[in-house]
């Protein structure tokens, strides 16, 4: 890593709207690593947990927004179950992942776009089509044979279908996703 | 009537958020006020000296200071004006500190407030009528409680002065948390070499009287005048024949009674002397785990005891003591495992804390002093110490940090290598904290001579894996999560309150905070001192601390009170109750309000019966004033009267 230097490169306006925005006060943090030491992914990550808490404290906007970590985090709450300054961590690692893709800086596009895909799923079908959702993930992605070899073995065992199995009222779900859109809006 | 009033800037404290030549000015125009005058540091010399001067030149009588709180300097101006003449209840102080300055940054709005404030003073003062205290005698005895070293150390230092003593301790020996000890740190000496010569001074000591396997059943008085109920708790073995030869212990059928001494390390005897060195060294039956109280039959121990000590039908019993002044060195408690759900929560034999792992590297421990894991009995090669368990974590409601641990650890570090040399210890750690006197050096030597691998992180989880325990922790330095193979897990658990605290505290009148940890009089000034007279703090009931700190705590709470009995009368204040017996309707319900016991039924002339105070139990809290529904008791210096002054002046436009 380069020399930072505190004085230019901290960002106070990012610490004060990560604070804000997911209700968490990163400077409870005392770098115990109890996050690290629970987090199950953080093998694949480019920064341990504990470190993008530190990041975030420093203000190190540019470095934590372009991480891998914050897109691989799979929320599983360890972190937050373990820290003993009673941290969301997972909460924090959330808003993150909002604000690096509101200011378009996605580093995994294609975490971002299976999120899309499952809320688009969601969005037509009330709940979620499996089949409907891998297969326009993998022709998106390009990954087209992704977990294809799966799919007879979860098919045996009528896990998923090949058609959608709407609900009732799918049209009052998608009620929720126009009415969030307009309110993201309205807030830019 | 001539009111003097002196406003204090207290540096900028004050006169920073507060325009104090503006209260003076406002002061001058009060009716009665014939000085007022603001000052850089009144509580100063020659703040002081001008209080003195101004009383006399101005023939001053009724004297209100503006500046801190009266819990800072009431009694510094009492003395001065004392010194110029005037009674000392004719002072009257306004905390225009602590209740304005500090807490709001509008300087208007504080300087009105500050006015007001000064004005209720000047109203109170102007009704201030002159006060004598009492004087009455000291019993120069001191009780104190808890027999850790401590507690030792406040007696024997008490004694040594020539005091009478009574030591009360909870458990059937004293020597406490320290008799528990293997070794030292910094200098690795052994505990029970060093503490076992206190202990015998303190039961051969003719000035110190033993209480063991006792408790503080009731405290009623006042500083110089303590009568304390102690029980005695029934051990089923009359100790004056006891002779501890043990030979009970060995035939007891009892074999799996928990030992309250080893922490549960391993089994003991349902009769049983705690450990070898025991002061008393008497044996004591536990009633849970005896075959006589728990299937109605047995006998072995009556039958074998040589001097015919046992009496199973023993009852607890209660003595009584009057004492002057108490010292509690109480000590402490250690947070439960249960609270540790991602460590096993108890259930994995392996993972032990520091005091267990303390009773098994101690020579006269249940392993004699060898390291063996409590599963299997192996020797574990490696060892792993989780620091902070529990200490620093706010989700587990313990935002301190324990004070020891850290240099426990690296000591139990250093000893593990030292009886086991082919082992290897790993320290899990946020930080050391090692800021004694050589402690530094020590944790360096841990790691540098004796090998000890310190990673920088906390363990989030401990899983058994065949024989082993799997600790998955972190190390912030690299960045990385770590996993580590133990044979033996050590979790540092972190430091309580003693079971009881709370409720001790509210026997003694005295505060404890949010954790149970008994509140000193002052952080840094008064830090032996409660704010109750006469009551005083050692070791570690009042916050989590080493030896060296405990046992200094313990002489200089002996100290206080060698200074506290240097008098033989003390003087009471006089801002106590009293009862108009012409008004008083003989209703009694003061006496089942006062929290102290300090009032009683008098029967005067005729037989007409009314309330009477005692003046020197009444700790002048007040709570009576409010019963009385004639307002016939009345609490001196706080009377109904000068109370509504102060409302009548904040109420008038």
């Amino acid at each position: 890593m380069d020399v930072i230097n505190l004085t230019k490169s901290t960002d106070w306006n990012f610490i004060e709207e990560v604070s804000k925005e997911s209700g968490q006060n990163p400077s409870l943090c005392y770098q115990c690593g109890n996050c690290t030491a629970g987090c199950p992914y953080t093998n694949y990550f480019d920064f341990p947990v504990s470190q993008i808490m530190r990041l975030l404290q420093s203000g190190q906007k540019d470095t934590i927004l372009s991480s891998k970590a914050i897109w691989l985090c799979a929320t599983c709450e360890t972190c937050t179950t373990r820290c003993p300054c009673e941290i969301d961590v997972a909460n924090v690692m959330d808003t993150l992942r909002i604000i690096a893709r509101r200011e378009n800086k996605v580093s995994e596009k294609d975490i971002k776009l299976f999120y899309d895909t499952f809320l688009a799923s969601m969005k037509q079908h009330g709940r979620l089509f499996e089949v409907g959702t891998l297969m326009a993930y993998n022709l998106k992605s390009g990954h087209f044979f992704a977990d294809a070899e799966l799919g007879p073995k979860v098919m045996e065992k009528g896990k998923i279908h090949f058609f959608p199995n709407n609900i009732k009222g799918r049209d009052k779900v998608a009620k929720i996703f126009t009415r969030f859109q307009e309110k993201a809006k309205k807030h830019g | 009537m001539r009111v003097g009033v002196f406003i204090c800037h207290c540096g900028s404290n004050i006169a920073g958020t507060i325009d104090v030549a503006k209260v003076a000015a406002e002061m001058r125009k009060v009716p009665g006020v014939a000085f007022a005058t603001n000052y850089m540091y009144t509580c100063s010399e020659p703040g002081q000296d001008e209080i003195k001067e101004a009383i006399k030149r101005e023939k001053l009588n009724r004297i209100v200071v503006a500046a801190c709180s009266p819990r800072m300097h009431e009694l510094t101006f009492r003395r001065t004006i004392e010194k110029a003449g005037l009674n000392r209840y004719f002072l009257e102080m306004a905390n225009i500190r602590e209740h304005i300055s500090w807490i709001g940054l509008d300087k208007e709005a504080n300087t009105n407030k500050a006015i007001e404030s000064v004005k209720m003073a000047v109203a109170k003062a102007m009704n201030n009528k002159p006060l004598y205290s009492q004087s009455f005698k000291v019993n120069k005895r001191v009780l104190v409680i808890g027999g850790g070293v401590a507690g030792m150390q406040a007696a024997l230092d008490c004694a040594d002065g020539g005091l009478e003593v009574i030591l009360v301790e909870k458990s059937p020996s004293v020597g406490g948390m320290m008799a528990r000890l293997d070794k030292t740190f910094p200098t690795i000496d052994c505990s029970i070499c060093i503490l076992g010569p206190k202990m015998v001074d303190v039961a051969q000591h003719d000035k110190i009287k033993l209480y063991a396997y006792s408790e503080v059943d009731d405290i009623k008085g006042y500083v110089g005048n303590y009568q304390i109920k102690i029980k005695k708790k029934a051990t089923y073995v009359d100790w004056v024949k006891c002779t501890g030869c043990g030979a009970c212990m060995e035939k007891c059928p009892a074999k799996n009674s928990y030992d309250h001494f080893n922490f549960g390390v391993a089994p003991t005897r349902a009769i049983n002397i705690p450990f070898p060195q025991a002061i008393p060294k008497k044996a004591k039956i536990d009633p849970n785990y005896c075959r006589q109280f728990v299937k109605g039959k047995c006998g072995v121990c009556a039958k074998i005891c040589p001097t015919g000590a046992i009496n199973y039908e023993m009852q607890d019993e209660i003595i009584t003591e009057d004492v002057g002044a108490i010292i509690v060195a109480s000590g402490y408690g250690l947070v439960d495992m249960d609270k540790f759900p991602e460590y096993g929560a108890g259930r994995y034999p392996d993972v032990i804390t520091g005091i267990q792992y303390e009773r098994l590297l101690n020579a006269s421990g249940p392993t004699e002093g060898h390291i063996l894991r409590p599963s299997d009995k192996t020797e574990p090669k490696t060892v792993v110490f989780v620091s902070c368990a529990g200490s620093r974590d706010k989700s587990c409601g313990i935002p301190y940090c324990s004070n020891f641990c850290c240099m426990y650890i690296a000591k139990q570090a250093i000893l593990t290598k030292d009886h086991i040399p082919d082992s290897q210890s790993y320290v899990f750690y946020m930080d050391i904290r090692s800021p004694g006197k050589g402690y530094d050096e020590f944790t360096r030597r841990a790691q540098e001579d004796y090998g000890a691998k310190y990673v920088r992180g906390r363990v989030s989880r401990i899983y058994p894996k065949g024989k082993k325990m799997v600790v998955v922790g972190a190390d912030t330095l690299l960045g990385t999560q770590v996993e580590v193979e133990a044979d033996l897990v050590v979790l540092a658990t972190a430091v309580t309150a003693a079971p009881g605290a709370p409720q001790l505290a509210e026997k003694l009148h005295i505060s404890y905070d949010t954790f149970g940890f008994y509140v000193e009089g002052h952080p840094k000034l008064r830090p032996v001192e409660t704010n109750t007279a006469g009551v005083y703090l050692a070791g570690c009931a009042q916050g989590p601390k080493d030896i060296p700190a405990s046992v200094g705590q313990g002489s200089a709470a002996a100290s206080k009170v060698q200074a506290l009995f240097s008098k033989d009368m003390l003087e009471s204040d006089p801002a106590v109750a009293k009862v108009n017996e012409n008004t008083c309707v003989g209703c009694l319900k003061c006496i089942m309000t006062c929290p102290f016991g300090a009032v009683k039924e008098k029967e005067l002339r005729g037989g007409r019966i009314v309330a009477n105070v005692i003046e020197t139990v009444c700790a002048g809290c007040g709570v009576c004033t409010a019963t009385c529904p004639c307002g016939a008791i009345q609490l001196s210096h706080f009377t109904d009267n000068q109370l509504l002054a102060e409302v009548n002046t904040i109420c008038q436009k």
